[in-house]
């Protein structure tokens, strides 16, 4: 338990020592999401009935923030520490791949969360939104947190240069994240888009976590929460899997 | 007793280079023991299959009877290790850095033992200082504090001298030797074959990820017996009865290394150079060190296989 704990508060102090950059920066890029869209697109776009578009875009960033510092915060440190050879630190010590798995997930929750407390508390004066069900939208901020860093822990291992990091977070998770109805609510897409979304896990994400302020969504909240549990299933079965065997890791 | 180090009919391949071909030996409890092997020969590879940072192959790995697969979490706490490469965390401290370390290992509140490695180490100064601003020779230094945060029974020391100097050298060794006296496994890996000779109780000697020598270190050195005689001459050239013993080809002042067997055989050849009508110009004899036996076995070995 010490040598998780530990881990844990090395992940969570790694970030914390450079939050201006881990922290800081994010808060900043969504303020000034916040400012343009809700500039340019306050009369263009339809969201939820008595819902005006700042505070429906309110948490629509605090959770794409949140899944993508998640995502940056396990993914950054594993290739930065194997790229350095530090990796060795916490490879020849007696943590089980159960203690690397939490702990590393842990930190990138730790970080999500944080992250979008600090957007949240930098937008929520534009726009105050409502706090209906503030269980569901913490529900949905842990599972979003957690999902984004099992995923940012499977880049890591696979990852060999900090340009296939870079990619995996442009091409995936960026595009994934910010098509996952943070900006609009999917109802008012095309039919064909529409569908799509229903396939991008992160679209649950958000649509659940919105439900916890405006008791409104595209989809019922227990199916967004049923379909975060599996993708949670998921990718934390392929990142046991891949510590347990040493992949690109012991090899 | 248990082995300290067992390593049986180890294979390691990656792809369709294998770095070890079949590697067995065991190091006891308490032993002071040496890897050597030029570069490439597989002495890295072994110290990450002892470590854990890589699965053979085929064959077996225990530190302290605990399989490092099978028993992984057993077999690290027994084993410390200081790897080759000059590793660090720029994020942290000395003191941090050894702190993180031993709670890895499930350690809290270690501070006592920190602070006895870091005076034994000469680092109390650069405790509190960031890993980043310290030299090579210091964060080497960190590197061997932070193998023994935990005291483990064996300790694993890959090039720990590479690039260091004079002083830390003797720093570093006094340490290690008392560590090796207070009942520490040692094993050690380096390319200074006199520190080898020096600190060495047994040494294997490793070539193309195969065991080529594995023996007391007096043992190694008698096999080879004697050693060299080199002299410059004058008069007659050196009589041909003679050139099988040379150890390379004359040079061009006339001087010349010969090896012998053992002692006895420098009376006969002094006598054949006088019958010859050789003068003896100057005159140095050498014992055998382990680098002439390194050589010689990394030669023979060279030849034997191509």
């Amino acid at each position: 338990m010490t040598g998780f704990l530990t881990l844990l508060r090395k992940e969570i102090l790694r970030f914390w020592k450079v939050a201006v950059q881990t922290v800081g920066a994010p808060i900043l890029t969504a303020i000034l999401y916040l400012l343009v869209f809700s500039q340019a697109l306050a009369e263009h776009v339809p969201v939820f009935p008595g819902v005006s578009y700042g505070a429906f875009l309110i948490p629509g960033l605090v959770m794409m923030s949140m899944l993508q510092n998640a995502f940056a915060n396990p993914s950054s440190s594993l290739i930065q520490s194997k790229v350095t050879g530090n990796v060795v630190f916490i490879l020849l010590p007696p943590l089980s791949y159960f203690e690397l798995f939490a702990a590393y997930v842990l930190a990138a929750v730790a970080r999500g969360l944080l992250v979008g407390l600090g957007v949240f508390l930098a937008t929520v004066w534009f726009a105050p939104p409502s706090f209906v069900a503030p269980v569901w939208a913490l529900v949905f901020a842990v599972l979003g947190c957690a999902i984004l860093g099992t995923m940012g822990l499977i880049a890591g291992i696979c990852a060999e240069k900090f340009d296939q990091i870079a990619a995996f977070q442009s091409f995936l998770i960026m595009p994934a994240t910010f098509l996952a109805g943070v900006f609009y609510s999917i109802k008012t897409l095309p039919p064909f888009w529409q569908l799509v979304s229903h396939f991008n896990p992160f679209f649950y994400m958000v649509d659940g976590f919105r439900y916890g302020f405006f008791g409104q969504s595209d989809v019922p909240p227990t199916t967004s929460l049923a379909v975060a549990l599996v993708t949670l299933a998921v990718v934390s079965g392929v990142a046991m899997q891949l510590l347990r065997t040493g992949f690109r890791i012991r090899h | 007793m248990t082995a300290a180090i067992d390593i049986r009919a180890v294979h390691k391949r990656y792809g369709s280079f294998e770095a070890l071909s079949g590697v067995s030996l065991q190091v006891a409890q308490g032993e002071f023991f040496g890897l050597l092997g030029p570069n490439g020969a597989g002495k890295t590879s072994l110290i990450a299959l002892i470590a854990g940072l890589n699965h053979p192959s085929s064959g077996s790995v225990s530190v302290m009877g605990h399989d490092v697969v099978s028993d992984y979490r057993q077999a690290r706490r027994a084993l410390g290790v200081v790897p080759q490469e000059l590793v660090y965390d720029p994020f942290f401290t000395v003191r941090e850095t050894l702190r993180l370390t031993s709670g890895y290992y499930g350690l809290r509140r270690n501070d006592d033992w920190i602070d006895e490695i870091l005076a034994n180490l000469d680092l109390t100064g650069k405790a509190d200082a960031n890993m980043r601003a310290l030299s090579g020779g210091m964060k080497r230094r960190v590197l061997v504090a932070q193998a023994l945060v935990h005291r483990p029974p064996v300790i694993v020391l890959d090039e720990p001298t590479a690039g260091v100097d004079v002083e830390l050298r003797q720093t570093l060794w006094q340490f290690v030797k008392r560590l090796n006296r207070e009942g520490h496994t040692i094993v050690l890996t380096t390319h200074y074959l006199e520190e080898a000779q020096e600190l060495c109780g047994r040494i294997a000697m490793l070539k193309r990820g195969n065991v080529v020598a594995l023996d007391d270190t007096a043992t190694l050195l008698g096999r080879f017996g004697g050693g060299t005689v080199s002299m410059r001459l004058s008069g007659a050239p050196l009589p041909a009865a003679l050139h099988g013993a040379l150890v390379d080809e004359p040079g061009p002042d006339r001087r010349c290394s010969l090896r012998l067997g053992d002692w006895q055989q420098l009376e006969p050849v002094l006598a054949r150079l006088r019958e010859a009508g050789c003068h003896i110009d100057e005159m140095e004899v050498q014992h055998t060190d382990l680098e002439d036996v390194f050589l010689r076995i990394m030669a023979y070995t060279g030849a034997e296989q191509s």
